[in-house]
């Protein structure tokens, strides 16, 4: 007899293993949106070089590009991340699968689990990929940055978007028909209030209030902090804390919302459509 | 005494068309829809039985077996499976069932193979176990080893229900659940599951709830027949009762059919058009 431990465990990892079969047969498709993904950060990013001559005036160009360059490798790696977990349900809802998975002697948490990891694997590849094309590109100079620092910045930053992330994956289960597409207003809500390509004291003061409830606005803030000040880890903390406690306050809010909506599923007969 | 499988007691389940979103809930006509799928059903299984459900299209019988799969919650009254409740004990209840519905759902860009191991590591087996197993209940069900690691979408709806198959087989359930297993399987194919269902209760005392539109099979395999109709059960017999229960027809004794036909009100063609 195997241990209950060992049995959850092996079903977490079925998540991480089907997500990588299904990225490797779909790899052209990956390609192309890693084209799309890294064309999308770099013209971000050359506004930081044109500024000077949209506005006539000197500017640290160098500082505005790598300013908006962590904008979008942040906001690329965070979106990554909330959509991987956000298809856990539209995914195979898709293939018809779903049925087949909500009826395996798994637990939410250990089905979630699964499906995190791979996310925040793939996310960091991903994210990498973009980063070192950047790099290159505009021969940035990373030699006093804290990348350590800037990695643990984002890999606690990752815990609040798990929780959002899963709150999200909900949509598909309660609208079969256009839950996935609504889950694209949470990702652009967020964009607006954290503070991606602008600092959010620029805002309005109900948007920056909102920022406050963003933990990507202590993500990009940190994030910046580590790369473009070298700021040293111990002084991140201030960066850190909030997103471990919106991290600790999403994740179970976003599992205990989750367990709501497959109730709900399962007692309206949202799960399936035919048969 | 034989020992209960599975033991339903008054279970009802309705579906309302109603929209989650209050405003979206009149239709035309302001009133809202109401299908009583399965009303206030009672039965038991004994271990190791083989149990057909027949009924028309729409009769309820789907939504019955995805009750006791634990993918619909009963509006009322209650579904065990040895002595485990669907609602309460779900994961108890899913340890110990498998389904195989009309429709196969697989991942359809991946192969057989990844699909099972998938399949199986929900379940708790080890890939190396769940290899060994794949290979042999495929073969056992006719289907050439090159088919194994090619996408699912290209094969034929019958390979893939007999994949469907594999994939249930694959935990060793002490109850599985059969929606239509044999829906668009060639006879050859057909014959195959009925030997393999025939061979699961025989060796594994594997105990078998199915349902399908073919009598014929009905009659061979199953050990008593419920026949619903509009939710309800209209009789529940062993096959040589049932075809006892209604009068002979010219001299020619009652088949199964003649008692499908006679007993859920749908009797399309009347005996004198065909002669
Ligand atoms: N998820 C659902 N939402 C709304 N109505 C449903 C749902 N599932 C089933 N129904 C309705 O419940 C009734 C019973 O359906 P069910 O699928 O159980 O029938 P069935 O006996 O399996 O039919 P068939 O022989 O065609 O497979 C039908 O009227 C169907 O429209
Ligand atoms: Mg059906």
């Amino acid at each position: 007899m195997i241990s209950a431990t060992t049995r959850q465990l092996r079903a977490s990892y079925a998540f991480v293993e089907r997500n990588a079969h299904l990225v490797k047969r779909y790899w052209s498709w990956e390609l192309v949106w890693l084209a799309y993904s890294i064309a999308n950060s770099l013209s971000v990013s050359y506004i930081g070089l044109g500024m000077e001559q949209i506005s006539g005036q000197e500017i640290d160009g160098r500082y505005l590009v790598l300013y908006l360059v962590v904008g979008t490798l942040v906001w690329r790696y965070l979106s990554l991340i909330f959509y991987w977990i956000t298809d856990v349900i539209g995914l195979e809802r898709w293939e018809g699968t779903i049925e087949y998975t909500l009826m395996a002697p798994i637990h939410r948490l250990t089905h979630m689990a699964g499906q995190t990891a791979f996310a925040v694997a793939y996310s960091l590849l991903f994210t990498a990929i973009i980063l070192a094309v950047t790099v290159k590109l505009f021969q940035i100079d990373l030699t006093n940055a804290n990348l350590f620092g800037m990695t643990l910045v984002m890999l606690s930053g990752s815990l609040s978007f798990i929780g959002i992330g899963i709150v999200g994956s909900i949509l598909p289960l309660l609208f079969p028909e256009r839950g996935a597409q609504m889950t694209h207003v949470i990702i652009a809500m967020l964009l607006l209030v954290s503070g991606v390509y602008y600092p959010v004291a620029v805002l309005p003061p109900t948007l920056r209030m909102l920022s406050v409830f963003s933990p990507a606005t202590y993500v990009l803030d940190g994030t910046r902090k580590a790369l473009l000040d070298g700021l040293p880890t111990a002084q991140l903390w201030p960066s850190i804390w909030p997103t471990l406690v919106a991290g600790a306050i999403a994740i179970p809010i976003g599992l205990w919302v989750f367990g709501l909506a497959e109730r709900y599923a399962k007692r309206t007969g949202k799960l399936h459509r035919n048969g | 005494m034989d020992e209960i499988a599975i033991h339903v007691r008054e279970a009802y389940k309705v579906f309302h068309k109603q929209s989650l979103f209050p405003w979206n809930r009149k239709n035309g006509h302001g009133e809202k829809k109401r299908v009583v799928a399965v009303d206030s059903i009672s039965f038991d299984v004994s271990k190791g039985e083989i149990f057909g459900v027949l009924g028309p299209n729409g009769s309820g019988k789907s939504t019955l077996i995805r009750l006791i799969a634990t993918l619909l919650l009963p509006d009322s009254g209650a579904v065990t499976v040895f002595g485990h409740d669907v609602v309460h004990d779900r994961i108890a209840v899913q340890r110990l069932i498998n389904r195989v519905s009309v429709e196969a759902s697989f991942f359809k860009k991946l192969s057989p193979m990844e699909n099972l191991i998938f399949g199986a590591r929900l379940y708790g087996l080890s890939a190396q176990q769940a290899r060994v197993q794949i290979l042999e209940i495929l073969t056992r069900l006719g289907l050439e080893r090159s088919t194994i690691s090619k996408p699912v979408e290209e094969m034929s709806r019958g390979m893939q229900q007999k994949v469907a198959i594999a994939r249930a087989l694959l935990t060793r359930p002490a109850v599985l659940l059969m929606d239509e297993p044999t829906t668009g399987l060639d006879p050859r194919s057909k014959r195959e599951v009925q030997a393999l269902v025939r061979e699961l209760r025989d060796q594994d005392e594997t105990t078998i709830l199915l349902t399908t539109h073919d009598m014929v099979e009905a009659e061979m395999l199953c050990d008593r027949i419920a026949i619903m109709d509009a939710g309800k059960i209209v009789a529940l017999d062993t096959p040589e009762k049932l075809c006892a229960m209604v009068p002979s027809h010219n001299g020619r004794s009652p088949t199964l059919e003649d008692v499908f036909l006679e007993l859920t009100g749908k009797k399309l063609i009347e005996e004198d058009d065909v002669e």
